[in-house]
């Protein structure tokens, strides 16, 4: 019963991983007013570029370094469209995430010779801590992308509420006008977050491609973009609210994962994890607003 | 120091500024000293806002320059302006809602102490700031909690803390109860008398002769007068402003208002969502050809009040309109000039001449749609009617000074149908030229008929306007005054202090 204890929360972690790391590029960009819903794309992206460049190199930190620049270099076409030409975000965005799922398989035919999912023995998965010598219970059999997942939201927290920039970009985010009038440099913090969001969203895509699995497959991001967009809004831009948020549809892939092992057909265990968090996301905003208005 | 001592603080030296067709600045020269409250005053769109925002690097003037202690100063954006020792409180607030106040003045020169920020040592300077000054305000407090007169108080100490030398106070007044604004000059005195040169942007003249040591006043982008202000008085400001002196009010009219109420409220009781009273037995009658006036400090019940009586809050019992009970949403029987000019009164982007048809669209209509070239005929029409100054009717009504908007309002409102008009502050933030037309306009609907209720801050304004003055006081009308009562008596009975 133990190992099976441990061996669900470590399913949880694994679950929350991505979207962990991609909500909190999400939501740098939310603290600054960047509403960056092209989260989806980036995660498909990172995780296509990360089987692509480990594939190349027959190395996994070579494909993680990979994702994160090369899906840098993605959310550049978003600032530079959205901040520099003050471009409608969402529209940006929108057109963000259908590039990416088309030329993901695109490339993908062209690089690999075939759709659907690809895997190789070539392509180095990324080690767990168990193998770099870290046995413990849970966080063993993860990748390291999954504590500094973790870390990153505490960092998160302090930089938002502990340095300079942080203040400032929060002070860029709740009024532009007024943090121009202070001197504050608006487009140049817009442009930083919505980078950073990028190199994020490249972590969470090679996390998901070279951590969870060891593969790229055509959509794989399966919507996990989307639910950290809903986790940012559903977090209040607070970085800690914001893993609870995280952990919550991590919680619920693990149990749609048990659960078809007790049965369940695979479409209901696959779609159990949006509905949950779906519906965890309106009861939250109604209490919320239920919250709000006692005030 | 190698600056003359005589130099001036500040000083624009024949500063032109051109927004496409308008030559909103024509070689304005304007100085300010250390120490010196100088007052700029102008009607809106005489150029006042854009002399500053070029005195604040938000602007470059076409030609001209700055000086600054008497030095040449390049400013390209607000950051240089603040290098160079300028500050500026906007009328619309540049304030962080969800930031300290002590976060909101340091933005931007954040004291910081091994690569992270020293709350510590912000509070310590803001509250240092705070007593220097005598201008209050808790460094921990969120700002979107404050009245809207601390806010400003924090605006002040961020430029103060950012060494401004010069400040500029853009209609500081505009969002402030007449107690506040006294608070602010007190302060102003104080600020000044450290040396730091003010300048005071204002259309109210009042305000300028109470606490300006010099006055510059512009019309239409130049300069139209200078003046000491303990050597001048009111008219000659007026005359320098608008050009021409202004007509005395109409004498008021000795007929006494006759016929039905065409406005009854009767035991009117508002509440809001959590159940409390905003209004409890409300009760009072408008007859035809008398002005109402409404006073009481804000949150009193005014605007639950307002939208009763114009079926904004649905359908009530307790107001009757020539007998019969208010109809929900916008009842057609009143003519309403809304106090929120972009948010009520007009759609903002939408043009003039849509703006002067909205809710008249049906007297215009054919069966296949609105021919546009009736709408801009008419249109064209209440422009020239209601002299409101404008390039051209399919111009955004945006984009039209605050009083050319609401004379557009007015004209609206005054041509359509109605025998009740409310009327919300409808002189605030418009300059003293459109506040004579907007008094005028309401005058003449009163005498063809028209009961109208006038809901206003300003107790100049009710007592020029008004038959009867009725003052509510948390939800109740507490008093009824002649319109000769003294303001004393009617802020009294604003803050509840039984006479």
């Amino acid at each position: 019963m133990n190992i099976l204890e441990w061996s669900f929360l470590s399913g949880v972690l694994t679950a929350t991983a991505p979207v962990l790391l991609a909500a909190l590029g999400g939501l740098i960009c939310q603290v600054a007013g960047v509403f960056n819903i092209a989260l989806e794309g980036q995660l498909l992206w990172g995780a296509f570029t990360a089987v692509v460049v480990s594939d190349l190199t027959g190395s996994a930190w070579a494909g993680v370094a990979g994702a994160a620049v090369a899906t840098l270099l993605f959310a550049g076409l978003l600032s530079a469209a959205a901040v520099s030409l003050r471009a409608d975000p969402i529209v940006v965005a929108v057109g963000l995430n259908l590039l990416a799922l088309g030329l993901t398989a695109f490339l993908m035919r062209q690089i690999f010779g075939s759709g659907g999912t690809y895997t190789s023995p070539d392509l180095a998965g990324l080690p767990t801590l168990a193998e770099l010598g870290l046995d413990v219970p849970v966080l063993g059999p993860q990748s390291p992308l999954v504590p500094v997942a973790l870390l990153l939201v505490v960092a998160a927290a302090w930089w938002l509420g502990r340095t300079r920039s942080g203040l400032r970009a929060r002070g860029v985010g709740q009024h532009a006008e007024a943090a121009a009038a202070v001197g504050l440099r608006v487009g140049g913090y817009r442009h930083g977050v919505t980078l950073a969001a990028g190199v994020l969203c490249g972590l969470a895509g090679a996390q998901l491609a070279l951590g969870n699995v060891t593969l790229f497959s055509e959509g794989m991001s399966a919507g996990r973009g989307w639910i950290a967009v809903v986790a940012v809004m559903l977090s209040g831009v607070r970085p800690y609210r914001l893993l609870l948020a995280c952990l919550l549809f991590g919680i619920a892939e693990a149990v749609g994962f048990r659960l078809q092992g007790a049965g369940l057909p695979q479409q209901a265990a696959d779609a159990a994890p949006y509905v949950i968090t779906l519906v965890a996301l309106v009861l939250a905003a109604v209490a919320g607003r239920r919250r709000r208005e006692n005030a | 120091m190698t600056e003359p001592p005589a130099a001036f603080a500040a000083e624009l030296v024949g500063v032109s500024k051109r927004f496409g067709p308008v030559l909103a600045n024509d070689g304005i020269d304007l100085a300010v000293a250390r120490g010196e409250v100088h007052a700029v005053v102008g009607e809106n769109g005489a150029g006042k806002s854009t002399l500053m925002s070029i005195l604040y690097g938000l602007h470059r003037p076409d030609a001209g320059h700055v000086l600054r202690a008497g030095r040449r100063v390049r400013l390209r954006s607000p950051a240089d302006a603040i290098r160079h020792g300028l500050g500026m409180v906007h009328q619309r607030f540049r304030l962080f809602p969800g930031l300290t106040v002590a976060e909101n003045i340091v933005i931007g020169a954040e004291p910081v102490r091994g690569g992270r920020l020293d709350h510590t040592a912000a509070h310590r300077a803001v509250t240092a700031l705070a007593d220097r000054y005598g201008l209050r305000a808790d460094p921990s407090a969120l700002v979107g909690d404050l009245p809207v007169g601390v806010r400003q108080r924090v605006e002040i100490l961020r430029a103060l803390y950012r060494q401004a030398e010069v400040l500029i106070l853009d209609e500081p007044t505009a969002v402030l109860t007449p107690g506040e604004a006294d608070r602010l000059f007190e302060v102003l005195r104080t600020v000044a008398a450290t040396g730091v040169a003010i300048l005071l942007v204002t259309h109210k003249l009042t305000e300028v002769l109470a606490a300006s040591d010099q006055v510059t006043v512009l019309r239409q982008g130049r300069v139209t007068g200078r003046f000491t202000t303990a050597g001048t008085d009111a008219g000659e400001l007026v005359h320098a402003m608008i050009g021409r002196s202004l007509t005395p009010p109409a004498p008021r009219r000795a007929r006494p208002p006759e016929g039905d109420p065409a406005l009854d409220v009767r035991d009117l009781t508002v509440r809001d969502a959590d159940g409390v009273a905003r209004l409890s037995g409300v009760s009072f009658t408008v007859r035809p050809g008398e002005i109402v006036g409404i006073a009481g400090v804000a949150g009193s019940g005014q605007r639950e009040l307002i939208d009763s009586v114009t079926g904004l809050r649905g359908g009530t019992d307790g107001v009757l309109l020539d007998g019969t009970p208010v109809r929900p949403g916008r009842d057609p029987r009143v003519a309403y000039i809304p106090e929120d000019r972009h948010g009520r009164a007009t759609a903002p982007d939408m043009s003039l001449a849509e703006n002067l048809l909205m809710g008249g669209q049906r007297t215009l209509a054919t069966r296949f749609g609105l021919p546009r070239a009736a709408v801009r005929s008419r249109g064209r029409e209440l422009v020239e009617r209601f002299a409101i100054n404008t390039a051209s009717v399919d111009l955004p009504i945006a984009a039209l000074s605050g009083g050319n908007a609401q004379k557009a309002v007015l004209a609206r409102e005054l041509t359509r149908p109605s025998r009740v008009i409310v009327a919300e502050e409808p002189t605030q933030g418009v300059d003293v030229g459109v506040r004579e037309r907007v008094h005028a306009l309401l005058i003449a609907a009163r005498d063809q008929g028209a009961a109208v209720l006038l809901q206003s801050s300003e107790l100049a304004e009710l007592r020029e306007l008004a038959d009867r003055i009725l003052v509510l006081f948390e939800g109740r009308t507490v008093a009824e005054f002649g319109p000769d009562a003294a303001e004393a008596e009617l802020g009294q009975a604003m803050t509840g202090v039984r006479g």
